[in-house]
């Protein structure tokens, strides 16, 4: 939409951003609403009621109860109906379908490192299949960042030290931009990139270009065994580690009787802070690698693990990416 | 002329002569000048750095000025607005000035440790100076980690440092104003009968108190942080870069309410003078700043829904954050009451008003965008809330200062300043800060991010509005210092009560004797009574 050549909205090109468009003008009625009554109001009894000679004072009004009330309860009854409706698309904003494609983003100072399951990484730049929910596993190198998809509606912090998650599915082919929205030092507003949305054939011949050295999850195979993970981590189980076979999404004991479920911030916590959460019946024998392993490794290395767990739903469906309309995951939850 | 139009003989201005008798002062109304003097400064260089930053915006490209000297003066900017203008503008400047006044008291309850409070300020506020002339710093004023404590390599320590020691400054007046409502009210003038600018102040004070340890402490955090290398915020060494924003707005969010609870009680003086007419629904607005003081503790995690906190927590502030909208809402809904059936008219602090009336409810309204989530996400960090909070910010805390400062400054000095300019300046600050500050609502929606030293050219002509809006805002700024500084010999003496008004401050002399009262008054009435024998008073001349 635009207006007098200026543009008032950016391009609609998620699932989200009608939704959001629409709550936003939703507000801007009931807004535009109650500021004309207030300025109208102000203007008339600024004419209706200017001093018409020096000695003039204004009638004595103290208040007026039901009035206070009704102009305490009314507002109070709209702003209950954005806060639900503004929960509601955030719910679905925040919660990524179990089949969707998944991504993961590292922001660094001034630059987005993206990398694709398949193997793919780029730089600044994020191809993505039209009509295919993608979700997105952020994380940050050094300061915090913030991605920002404006087409899309959608961003979150890109937190150092721990992972956060976004979600969209794109519904028009285009080139959008991407923003970092945390101020981060001295090129923050040259952190920015685009992302391409193809389409799902295009998207198919764009992966067919190339991923040199494999998916994601077969360089974290490669790492698990130049790290030595290996050795430790049998799949028999009777080494020194536990096995790392089928644990994704099962819950866990620990040492001190707790469980926790396994997902990617427990596996991150537990490789760079290997002492955090000791599995019951292991020893703490296992090395920090905080500082020897680089966030895209991180996320390799995760991958890799989820591929040792084939059933669960935390790990994106196997089916060849780019088939759309994908497979519903298949498993019991 | 009238006797009650000369100025006295003798008044607080003149009472003691030289530098000492200022630097040494207990004098309240002496305090306030001090401290509209330093705060003035603050504004100016504040000020500046706008111009800076405007500047560089009117062109998509980095080219006037370098990325870490942009980055440096929005901090700058932020920096001293927020700190060393608008947290003491109101309470340190009107609030010195008028409390005592307004409760026929001679002082606060504490003389020394007001005038303390200021030594302090300036301390703090060299401390912050020292750093911009000694490079800057480039960390937002915000001082996210672990940016401010790892990666920024600007003088963040003593920024820090300013701010840390001029928190005090405001927790001593806080304090003392709490003393003084409680303590030092004229006999007969009971807690209904207080102005509602005592109200605000009330309200605010408690803010200062219970909200300025917490900056305080966060701040100390990123010091010894960034000085000793503790790892509080830290990742790599278990600490959590999230937890300072927690603490951060703890006290950053009510923050905001310490800046614009005052203003709101200067509107209520003024729109209840030049209506004639008390101020609608009393109770109602002096409770609705205590709840705002209250709710505001409550909310702040508001500025965090993209920051990884989870569903059902940003859930939580989102509901929360609504619940500060109905005070507001029922504050501005019983000043346009007050309006009604009064006898209005329009001098300059009237104008300013009206123009906050216009200014705080977009700003008011706008924050809905941001309370409510589905919208958040997108608006987090974009023009948008650039946009928002000036409008609070300026457009409500700065109107209402302003508006005070005309309202007042007959009593202050005794003069008038000139009445065509003062209209001219409050339309021209309201004019130019709606092409300002307008534009900067769709360039949030349209995705810019804020605290940005390039743009793409898609944004250009809604920063180039901004920009040319910036600086009619800026001579509707400066044209008051030139009619100020004027009527200080020039300007017509202004009489006891130039205004008709009804508050005790008007039944001293202008400017008041160093005592203010030299009969403790009693108080027999109601607030906000006028009649048409005072009404009729001030055209005597």
């Amino acid at each position: 939409m635009r207006s007098f050549g200026i543009p008032l909205f950016p391009e609609q090109a998620s699932t989200f951003a009608a939704d959001v468009d629409a709550l936003y003008l939703f507000i801007i009625a009931v807004s535009a609403f109650f500021a004309l009554l207030v300025v109208v109001a102000v203007i008339v009894f600024g004419v209706k009621y200017r001093r018409r000679h020096d000695g003039e004072i204004g009638e004595r009004i103290e208040g007026n109860l039901p009035l206070e009330l009704l102009w305490s309860i009314i507002p109070a009854a709209i702003t209950m109906v954005m806060f639900g409706w503004g929960a509601s698309v955030y719910y679905h904003l925040r919660r990524p379908p179990d089949e969707a494609l998944r991504v993961y983003a590292v922001g660094k100072q001034w630059m987005w490192k993206f990398q694709h399951t398949e193997g793919q990484r780029e730089i600044n730049e994020l191809h993505v299949p039209v009509g295919r929910p993608v979700r997105v596993t952020v994380t940050s190198e050094d300061v915090i960042h913030s991605l920002y998809f404006p087409s899309f509606r959608t961003k979150i912090d890109a937190i150092p030290g721990r992972y956060t998650e976004l979600w969209f599915e794109a519904t028009k082919p285009g080139t959008y931009h991407i923003f970092c929205t945390e101020y981060c030092g001295t090129k923050h507003s040259g952190m920015i990139g685009s992302v391409y949305v193809l389409e799902p054939a295009e998207y198919q011949s764009w992966l067919a270009g190339g991923a040199g050295g494999g998916s994601l999850a077969e360089r974290g195979s490669r790492l698990f065994s130049e790290l030595a993970c290996n050795t430790c981590h049998l799949d028999t189980g009777q080494g020194r580690g536990p096995s790392l076979n089928n644990i994704i999404g099962q819950p866990v004991a620990l040492q001190d009787d707790s469980v926790v479920i396994v997902d990617e911030a427990y596996l991150r916590e537990s490789i760079l802070n290997s002492q955090a959460k000791i599995v019951k019946g292991y020893q703490p024998l296992m090395p920090t690698f905080q500082g020897l392993i680089s966030e895209e490794g991180l996320a390799a290395l995760i991958e890799h693990l989820k591929s040792l767990s084939p059933q669960s739903t935390l790990v994106p469906s196997a089916a060849p990416p780019g088939d759309a309309p994908p497979t519903p995951p298949q498993q019991e939850r | 002329m009238d006797a009650t139009h000369a100025i006295p003989a003798v008044h607080y201005l003149n009472a003691t002569h030289g530098l000492k008798s200022w630097l040494l002062t207990k004098d309240h109304k002496r305090i306030g000048i001090l401290y509209l003097i330093s705060i003035s400064i603050a504004f100016f260089l504040g000020g500046l750095f706008a111009v800076g930053v405007r500047l560089e915006l009117l062109t998509p490209a980095g080219d006037l000025l370098q990325a870490d000297t942009y980055n440096k003066f929005f901090t700058m900017h932020g920096v001293m607005m927020v700190f060393f203008f608008l947290i003491p503008s109101v309470p340190a400047v009107l609030g010195n000035f008028l409390l005592p006044q307004m409760l026929g008291a001679k002082d606060v309850a504490f003389p020394k440790i007001n005038l303390l409070s200021w030594y302090i300020f300036v301390i703090g506020m060299s401390f912050t100076l020292f750093a911009m002339v000694a490079g800057g710093v480039d960390t937002g004023w915000t001082f996210y980690t672990p940016y401010s404590a790892a990666a920024s390599n600007t003088n963040v320590v003593p920024t820090a440092l300013g701010i840390f020691i001029a928190g005090f400054s405001s927790i001593l007046t806080g304090l003392n104003f709490l003393v003084t409502i409680h303590r030092m009210r004229a006999p007969g003038l009971t807690w209904f009968r207080l102005p509602l600018f005592v109200w605000a102040h009330y309200a605010t004070s408690l803010i200062q108190v219970l909200g300025t340890p917490v900056v305080a402490i966060t701040i100390l955090m990123v010091f010894v942080e960034r000085a000793f290398g503790f790892g509080i915020f830290d990742p790599t060494r278990g600490g959590d870069p999230v937890l300072f924003q927690h603490l951060f707005w703890f006290y950053s969010h009510p923050a905001v309410y310490i800046m614009i609870l005052p203003a709101m009680g200067v509107i209520s003086e003024i729109i209840s003078t030049f209506s004639r007419k008390t101020v609608f629904g009393y109770s109602f607005v002096a409770f609705s700043s205590l709840a705002i003081a209250v709710f505001g503790f409550i909310v702040w995690a508001h500025h965090m829904f993209v920051s990884g906190i989870s569903i059902y927590a940003a859930m939580v502030f989102s509901f929360l954050s609504f619940s500060v909208a109905i005070p507001s809402a029922v504050k501005t809904f019983n000043w346009t009451a007050t309006l009604y059936k009064g006898a209005i008219s329009f001098e300059t602090p009237m104008l300013y008003v009206y123009g906050f009336m216009g200014l705080f409810l977009i700003g008011g309204l706008t924050g809905l965008f941001l309370a409510t989530l589905g919208t958040d996400i997108h608006l987090h960090d974009t023009y948008f809330v650039v946009a928002h909070f000036h409008y609070i910010m300026v457009g409500g805390a700065i109107m209402g200062y302003l508006g005070g400062l005309h309202f007042w400054w007959p009593k202050m000095v005794g003069r008038m300043y000139n009445e065509f300019l003062s209209r001219l300046s409050a339309l021209l600050v309201f004019v130019g800060f709606n092409l300002t500050f307008f534009p900067q609502f769709v360039l949030g929606y349209l995705g810019m991010p804020r605290r940005y030293h390039m743009y793409v050219d898609e944004f250009q002509v809604l920063n180039v509005m901004s920009s040319a809006g910036a600086s009619v805002l800026g001579i509707g700024y400066l044209l008051p210092a030139v009619y100020f500084l004027w009527s200080l010999k020039k300007g017509a003496p202004a009489g006891n009560n130039p205004w008709g008004a009804s508050g005790l401050e008007w039944t001293n002399s202008s400017p008041p004797p160093t005592e203010n009262f030299h009969v403790t008054p009693v108080v027999t009435h109601e607030p906000y009574e006028y009649t048409p024998h005072v009404a009729r008073e001030k055209h005597v001349v």
